[in-house]
């Protein structure tokens, strides 16, 4: 059998190597791996000779072992599973919108425990950071008129909320639950490639993708430590509770959806049953004397604490979008009354827009007086000169991101463009260059995932999710996500991207 | 409950027994037009729309079954009713049982999928039959997985809420003295109607043979504590739900509420049908729907609408 090693995916400046045959040296796995690219990118799976790194050795020896039926029949069961539960998403942008179950990849990426310790200390070492900063931010700027972060900066920033200017949050705590997002270089060190602190979404996948790997795969697990995940719902009810306003004891608790429409609807529902909280809408809630109450048939509850899946703008027709069905209008005068805690707070998207992003390690030497543990990856300013006829020059290599958005949305990925698509963001970027940064084309790394009965390399980040309550607690991995078409480096699930379960060992191997 | 979700299943209940009688009444009237006299159709028609709640018509009647049964854009249609229930369901997914939610899309898909034919065969039939008995189903895997809390006793408020203005719509319809005089043997052949239309002919043999005089036919279908299409019957489960959802209350009175739940029943419950109609029944089923659509509007007086003021609790 002749093993052809090819890199499917070619990016710019990468070497593109010499026909080198894979050495596998497990016999069986050659079918699967025919065509396995191994250079070009950090493979999770794969060392550079085609050997498996030592913590995959044996979960590589358990799939190379099993007959093709058990894999499919795997692959079946898995997808019943998700079906069954509806754990669907909507895919928008290829003309309509489609409601798809959420594609799962058998094989689980694995981090070792020494990786896992370094993604650790340096994410709670950056939340610290941004927390610190959302409330220097709206407490005088300290930063600012230090000069570390520019001032324009953030007061140009969408998501900066004057109305939350001298606010009050319990504990201080503006982000109580975070999702960032890590790639690994090719090198094989972690690197920051944006923070989400809004509404970051994702969990019940990470959550549902273990229980079926359990359910389905059961085998593959035997030969594993791996640290369990299922103690989510607990802390972020812990972490909720930490969020009472003062003299609150014993915190009614609610999970704010905007309703049965929104894309991630499965997840809200998920979260509330898992916690045993109320699921809630805008037009469930009021407030009065600058309390909030729901409304039930028992009459008026009070609610101490929201876990809020709405967006700022949304939140409140008072105070915010007026025309906004989804708020409840007066519950920033509850808030800024100190009668109401919020996960997140109001206010958090000033730190993670992908402009203010390229300060977060300045912040951390500020606030912190530390290095960052886990780097940033380099970013170009658009609304200076210099860099913009740079990168304006070099649209081809680069990735150009929207600054306010998320969902990967608003995003030109240079070497997949066309021309046209070039021009476009071109006449953008010099309309609101405020609206854009641009990136370096990654070589994110690759990890095998099951196709049609191939081994095939697909394109994964990782997101922990992070929380922050009496401390800050990331449960161990974190979503993987796949960018499923071959050589696309798109993850978001909202454009068609999958998961994988993410295993972190209790030990290196 | 969020007063929002009691609001949704209390409907739910209401649109789908709406969707199971019209549905009910359409089979009858399409069956029995078959070998019955021409000149019987136009009040035929008449008193169907009377006994639906809803304006005369001068419409053919193949326009008024089709406008009555497939109309998406009629609220009064079977179609237009099952998509409200199922929308109501779809809001409050996570409080129902996953079985339930089930068998309520399928219906729904059902519906949808049915094109009928212009002319009178038997998929009409068909789509009657298999909306009963969708309906019939949701409430079978209802009864077998929820738990009778709150949200059960809204579901029972609604649906015999609705069924008690129903059956006394029809009862309005079938046995008081219309407009045009008529002969004894059309009295016999409404009334099996009638009783064909509560699918209470078996019933109402078992228990009085095939004698269909007026004050036992009425009687039977207002005041029977057994069938379960009586309006008595109906009371009576109103009042249970009621009760039950009073119970939860802490701290507000419902005292309202109850009275005229226990009055609904009372008075269905200790009348003789001799005495209803000493008094009229025209003014007895009066009573009966008023009472009803007050117990409907204290309903969400006290659980759904309340004023702030009234009811800031703990």
């Amino acid at each position: 059998m002749n093993h052809r090693a090819y890199t499917t995916s070619s990016l710019p400046g990468v070497p593109i190597p010499v026909n080198e045959p894979a050495q596998s040296v497990f016999p069986g796995w050659q079918d699967i791996l025919t065509g396995y690219p191994l250079s070009g990118a950090y493979d999770e799976m794969f060392q550079a000779g085609g050997d498996p790194r030592p913590a995959f050795r044996r979960l590589f020896e358990q799939l190379a072992a099993m007959p093709a039926e058990e894999i499919e029949r795997a692959q079946r069961a898995a997808a019943l599973s998700f079906l069954r539960q509806g754990i669907t998403f909507t895919v928008y942008g290829r003309g309509d919108q489609t409601e798809q179950i959420f594609p799962h990849d058998l094989v689980p990426r694995i981090l070792t425990r020494t990786e896992w310790e370094k993604i650790e200390r340096g994410l709670t070492q950056r939340i610290t950071a941004l927390n610190l900063f959302l409330q220097d931010l709206y407490h005088g700027g300290r930063i600012l008129r230090d000069g570390v972060v520019p001032r324009e900066l953030v007061y140009s920033c969408r998501h900066f909320r004057r109305e939350m200017q001298g606010v009050k949050v319990p504990r201080n705590l503006y982000i109580a639950v975070a999702g960032s997002d890590l790639v690994r270089l090719p090198d094989g060190s972690f690197a920051v490639l944006e923070d989400n602190l809004r509404v970051p979404s994702g969990v019940s996948y990470m959550l549902t993708n273990r229980q079926v790997m359990k359910n389905v795969f059961p085998q593959l697990f035997q030969h594993y430590s791996v640290r369990p995940i299922d103690q989510y719902g607990e802390e972020l009810l812990a972490t909720l509770r930490a969020l009472a306003p003062a003299g609150c004891d014993q915190p009614t608790i609610v999970v704010l959806t905007p309703g049965v429409y929104n894309s991630a609807y499965f997840e809200h529902a998920f979260l509330a049953r898992q916690m045993g909280l109320e699921l809630v809408e805008g037009r469930d809630l009021v407030t009065h004397n600058n309390f909030v109450y729901m409304r039930t048939t028992a009459g008026l509850r009070r609610v101490d604490v929201i876990y809020r899946r709405v967006d700022d703008e949304f939140l409140d027709p008072l105070t915010f979008r007026s025309d906004s069905a989804l708020g409840v209008a007066g519950l920033m005068h509850a808030y800024r009354a100190g009668n109401l805690g919020m996960a997140n707070a109001v206010g958090t998207g000033v730190a993670d827009d992908k402009a203010v992003y390229a300060w977060v390690p300045d912040m951390i030497r500020y606030y912190l007086a530390e290095d960052p543990i886990l780097p940033n990856v380099e970013t170009y300013r658009l609304d200076q000169r210099s860099q913009r006829d740079w990168v304006l020059d070099h649209l081809h290599e680069l990735v150009v991101k929207a600054t306010g958005e998320s969902g990967g949305y608003g995003m030109l990925i240079g070497p997949h463009s066309t021309t046209r698509e070039r021009a476009e963001f071109r006449e953008r970027i010099l309309e609101k260059p405020r609206d854009y940064i641009a990136q370096p084309t990654l070589a994110l790394s690759r990890a095998p995932c099951l196709m049609n009965g191939r081994m095939v390399a697909r394109h994964v980040d990782l997101r922990p999710y992070i929380l922050y309550g009496e401390k800050i607690t990331i449960v161990p991995g974190g979503l993987t996500r796949v960018a499923l078409r071959e050589g696309s480096l798109v993850v978001n699930s909202s454009q068609g991207g999958g998961s994988k379960d993410t295993w972190v060992l209790s030990g290196d191997e | 409950m969020l007063s929002r979700v009691a609001d949704s299943l209390y409907w739910i209940a209401r649109y789908l027994e709406r969707a199971e009688h019209t549905s009910r009444l359409l089979d009858v009237n399409l069956h029995l037009m078959l070998d019955q006299s021409a000149w019987l159709e136009e009040p035929r028609w008449r008193r169907l729309l009377v006994s639906l709640n809803l304006p005369p018509s001068q419409e053919a009647p193949e326009v008024l079954v089709r406008r009555l049964s497939t109309d998406a854009g009629n609220r009064a249609s079977i179609v237009a009713c099952i998509a409200a229930a199922r929308e109501n369901a779809r809001q409050v997914r996570e409080q129902i049982s996953s079985k339930m939610w089930e068998q309520m899309n399928r219906l729904f898909l059902r519906v949808q999928q049915l094109p009928l034919p212009d002319t009178w065969d038997a998929q009409w039939y068909e789509l009657y039959r298999e909306v009963r008995e969708g309906i019939q189903l949701f409430h079978g895997i209802t009864d077998a997985t929820l738990s009778r809390n709150e949200g059960w006793h809204f579901l029972q408020a609604g649906r015999y809420l609705e069924r008690a203005i129903s059956v006394t719509s029809l009862l309005e319809s079938y046995m008081l003295p219309g407009s045009e005089p008529e002969a004894e043997h059309q009295h016999h052949e409404r009334r099996v109607e009638l009783l064909r239309s509560c699918e209470a002919l078996d019933a109402y043999c078992r228990q009085f043979t095939a004698d269909f005089r007026a004050d036992q036919v009425t009687g039977f279908l207002l005041l029977s504590p057994e069938f379960p299409h009586s309006v008595h019957f109906a009371a009576i489960r109103i009042q249970e739900a009621v009760d039950a959802l009073c119970a939860e209350l802490q701290g507000r009175n419902p005292s309202r509420i109850v009275r005229l739940a226990g009055r609904l029943r009372s008075n269905l419950g200790f009348s003789q049908i001799d005495e209803v109609f000493a008094v009229g029944l025209r003014e007895h089923i009066e009573l009966v729907q008023r009472l009803c659509g007050q117990i409907h509007t204290t309903l969400y007086q006290v659980f759904i609408s309340y004023q702030i003021e009234a009811s800031l609790v703990g």
